[in-house]
C-alpha cells in the first residue's frame, strides 16, 4: 500500500486523499494515517512544485557545479558536504561515483551571482580541491515532466 | 447500368456507433468517454525502434506470413505469459490488427449457411464480417447477472446443427468481462462435444485488473487445436495506428488464412513489424505501467458511479465500463442523446454493441483521471436532473 501511495504521489503531490482512495481501493482514513506515518518516518520529506521559471517574470539560473574534495579522516565525505549544503543557495548536494565527488545544485537570480557563489564561498573551502561550474541553459524534461510540451487529443471522438 | 454493388454490403446496417459518431462530431467542446483505443502513446523504445528500421532501409515487403523474428518472438510471448506453445513457421500469422485476423479466420473458415454464435454485446465486426463470409451470426446475449460471462447453457441455447464457429470475445469490449479459468472449464467439455471452434478475440490480454491474469481458452486441455487465437499489438502496447495483429491457431488453418492474406494484403507493415519485435522484448514495464494507470482509472469510476447510484457490476478487463442506465427509464440510445445534448459528455450507447446491451452505455476509461472526473461530475448532475423528471 505505502509504495503504492508514493508512485501515485510521485507523480502528483497535490492528488486529494479521497482520489487516493478510489484509485488505490482503499478507505481514507487508512490513506491519511499512511502518508501521516511516511511524513513522520521522513519517507515523504516534503512537497515539491515543479515550477518553470522560464515563463514567469523571474530570473532564475540554474547550476550544476562538479566539486573533488578530499575525504577527511573518520568523517569521509560527509563533514565537508555539511559545510557546503548549509548555504541557502545550494539546492541539492549528492554525493556522487565517478570523476569528481559532489554534484552541488545551486540556484539564483545570475549566472555572475551564481558564479560568484562558487568562487568566494565554495572553492576556498577547506578540502575542496577544485570546482567545475555548470550552468543550466534549456530544462527539457525534469522529474519525469516533458516541459513545453501541450498535447492534444487526436483520436476520434467516439470509436468502437 | 446494372446495379453493381454487392447487395449483401448493403444490406449491412451501419454501426450504432457510427450513427452517434455522426452527432457527436458536430457539437463542439464534447468531452468524450467514448473511444476504443488507448490514451497512451506507444512507448518511446518501441517508436524509436520504428524509427530506426525505416533509417535503416527497411522499406520492403516481409515474408507474406510476417517477419519470421517476429514470429519468433510472438512464440517466445505468448509462452511465457499465457503457456501457449505455437511453432512460427507454421502456426502464427502476422496480420493487419487483430482485425484482419478475425475477417480473414472467418473467412477461411466458413461455408455458406454456417452459423456462428456471437456472444453480445461485443465489438462490432464479428457479425457484419461473418455475413459477408457467407455465414449466419447468431447473437448469444449475456447477461449482467453473470457478469456477462459466456454460460454452457447460452451456448446450448442457441446452437443447432449448423453452427461451426464460436466467437469468444473476452476480455470483452464493451462490458470489461473476463472469463477466469474455472468459467473455461464450465464451458470447455460442451465446446468439444458440440465439436465447435472457437475464435478467441483476446486483443486485451494483457489488460486484466485484480489478482488472476488472463488464461487463454487454448490453453485448455484439448482446445488449442479447435482454436484460432487472435491477439494484437494495439491494446497491449497502445499501439493502434501501426495496425499490427497476429492469429494463432492450427496449421492447417494457418496455411490457408496467409494464402488469402498475401493475395488480399502480401504483409503487414514492415516498420510495424519491427517495432513490434521491440515491443514483445522489452516494454513488459511499460506495459504494467499503464495496466496500474488504467486499472487507478477504473478503480475511480466505479466509485463515482456508485456515489450516483448507477450499478455497474465490476469490470475485471479491457478499459470499459457497462454500467446500467435502466431506472432512468430511457432506452441506452435516449438516455446519451440527452447527456450528451444537455451536458456535452459523449458515452456509448449499450445497443451500438448488440441488442442485449438495451439498458447500458459504456464508458471508457482510456482518459485522464482529471477527464474523468469533469465527465462524470457532469454525468451525475444529468442524472439527478433525470430522476427529477427533467429531460423527459
Amino acid at each position: 500500500m505505502r509504495e503504492e501511495i508514493l508512485r501515485v504521489m510521485d507523480r502528483n503531490a497535490r492528488i486529494s486523499v479521497t482520489d487516493l482512495a478510489a484509485i488505490l481501493d482503499a478507505s481514507e482514513d487508512e490513506i491519511s494515517s499512511e502518508i501521516t506515518k511516511m511524513e513522520r518516518e521522513k519517507i515523504i520529506y516534503g512537497y515539491h512544485t515543479m515550477i518553470d521559471w522560464d515563463r514567469t517574470n523571474d530570473d532564475h539560473v540554474l547550476a550544476l557545479i562538479e566539486v573533488r574534495v578530499t575525504p577527511q579522516r573518520d568523517q569521509g565525505f560527509d563533514a565537508v558536504a555539511e559545510r557546503i549544503y548549509r548555504f541557502e543557495e545550494v539546492s541539492s548536494v549528492y554525493l556522487m561515483s565517478g570523476a569528481f565527488d559532489l554534484m552541488v545544485v545551486v540556484e539564483g537570480k545570475t549566472m555572475k551571482e551564481v558564479a560568484l557563489f562558487v568562487a568566494r564561498r565554495l572553492a576556498v573551502l577547506d578540502y575542496v580541491l577544485s570546482t567545475s561550474t555548470n550552468f543550466v541553459l534549456k530544462k527539457y524534461k525534469e522529474n519525469g515532466m516533458v516541459l513545453a510540451e501541450e498535447k492534444k487529443d487526436e483520436r476520434i471522438i467516439v470509436s468502437a | 447500368m446494372r446495379k453493381y454493388i454487392n447487395s449483401k454490403l448493403e444490406g449491412l446496417a451501419p454501426s450504432g456507433i457510427r450513427r452517434f459518431f455522426d452527432i457527436a462530431s458536430e457539437m463542439e467542446h464534447v468531452i468524450s468517454l467514448g473511444v476504443g483505443e488507448p490514451d497512451f502513446d506507444t512507448p518511446w523504445k518501441i517508436r524509436e525502434a520504428g524509427i530506426y528500421s525505416i533509417e535503416q532501409g527497411r522499406t520492403i515487403y516481409t515474408a507474406n506470413a510476417g517477419l519470421k523474428s517476429l514470429r519468433e518472438e510472438i512464440s517466445r510471448y505468448v509462452r511465457r505469459k499465457y503457456d501457449l506453445t505455437y511453432d512460427p513457421q507454421k502456426e502464427i500469422l502476422v496480420t493487419v490488427g487483430g482485425s484482419e485476423a478475425i475477417d480473414v479466420g472467418l473467412r477461411s473458415i466458413l461455408e455458406p449457411g454456417d452459423e456462428v454464435l456471437i456472444p453480445e454485446p461485443c465489438f462490432v465486426c464479428y457479425a457484419p464480417c461473418t455475413v459477408l463470409a457467407g455465414g449466419v451470426p447468431v447473437p448469444v446475449p449475456l447477461s449482467e447477472k453473470n457478469e456477462f460471462k459466456l454460460t454452457a447453457e447460452d451456448i446450448q441455447a442457441h446452437v443447432t446443427d449448423k453452427t461451426k464457429v464460436l466467437i469468444f470475445p473476452f476480455p470483452n469490449n464493451p462490458t470489461g468481462a473476463v472469463m477466469d479459468r474455472q468459467d473455461l472449464e464450465k464451458v470447455r467439455q460442451l465446446i468439444i462435444d458440440l465439436d465447435l471452434f472457437v475464435i478467441s478475440d483476446e486483443i486485451y490480454s494483457e489488460l486484466t485488473y485484480g489478482t488472476e491474469r488472463h488464461v487463454s481458452i487454448a490453453s485448455l486441455p484439448g482446445m488449442q487445436e479447435r482454436t484460432l487465437v487472435i491477439n494484437g499489438f494495439s491494446k497491449t502496447f497502445s499501439m493502434t495506428g501501426w495496425r499490427l495483429g497476429y492469429a494463432m491457431g492450427p496449421a492447417d488453418l494457418i496455411k490457408q488464412m496467409t494464402k488469402m492474406h498475401q493475395y488480399a494484403i502480401m504483409c503487414a507493415p514492415t516498420l510495424s513489424q519491427y517495432a513490434a519485435i521491440e515491443a514483445l522484448r522489452n516494454a513488459d514495464q511499460e506495459v504494467e505501467d499503464m495496466r496500474t494507470e488504467y486499472d487507478h482509472r477504473r478503480r475511480l469510476v466505479l466509485k463515482l458511479l456508485k456515489e450516483m447510484d448507477v450499478p455497474c457490476f465490476e469490470p475485471k478487463g479491457a478499459f470499459y465500463v457497462f454500467p446500467n442506465i435502466s431506472r432512468f427509464g430511457l432506452t441506452s440510445e435516449e438516455f446519451c442523446q440527452k447527456l450528451l445534448y444537455s451536458k456535452h459528455v459523449a458515452v456509448v450507447p449499450g445497443t451500438a454493441f448488440g441488442d442485449s446491451g438495451e439498458g447500458f452505455v459504456r464508458i471508457s476509461y482510456a482518459y485522464s483521471m482529471q477527464q474523468l472526473k469533469e465527465a462524470l461530475s457532469l454525468m451525475r448532475a444529468f442524472t439527478e436532473e433525470l430522476a427529477r423528471g427533467q429531460h423527459v
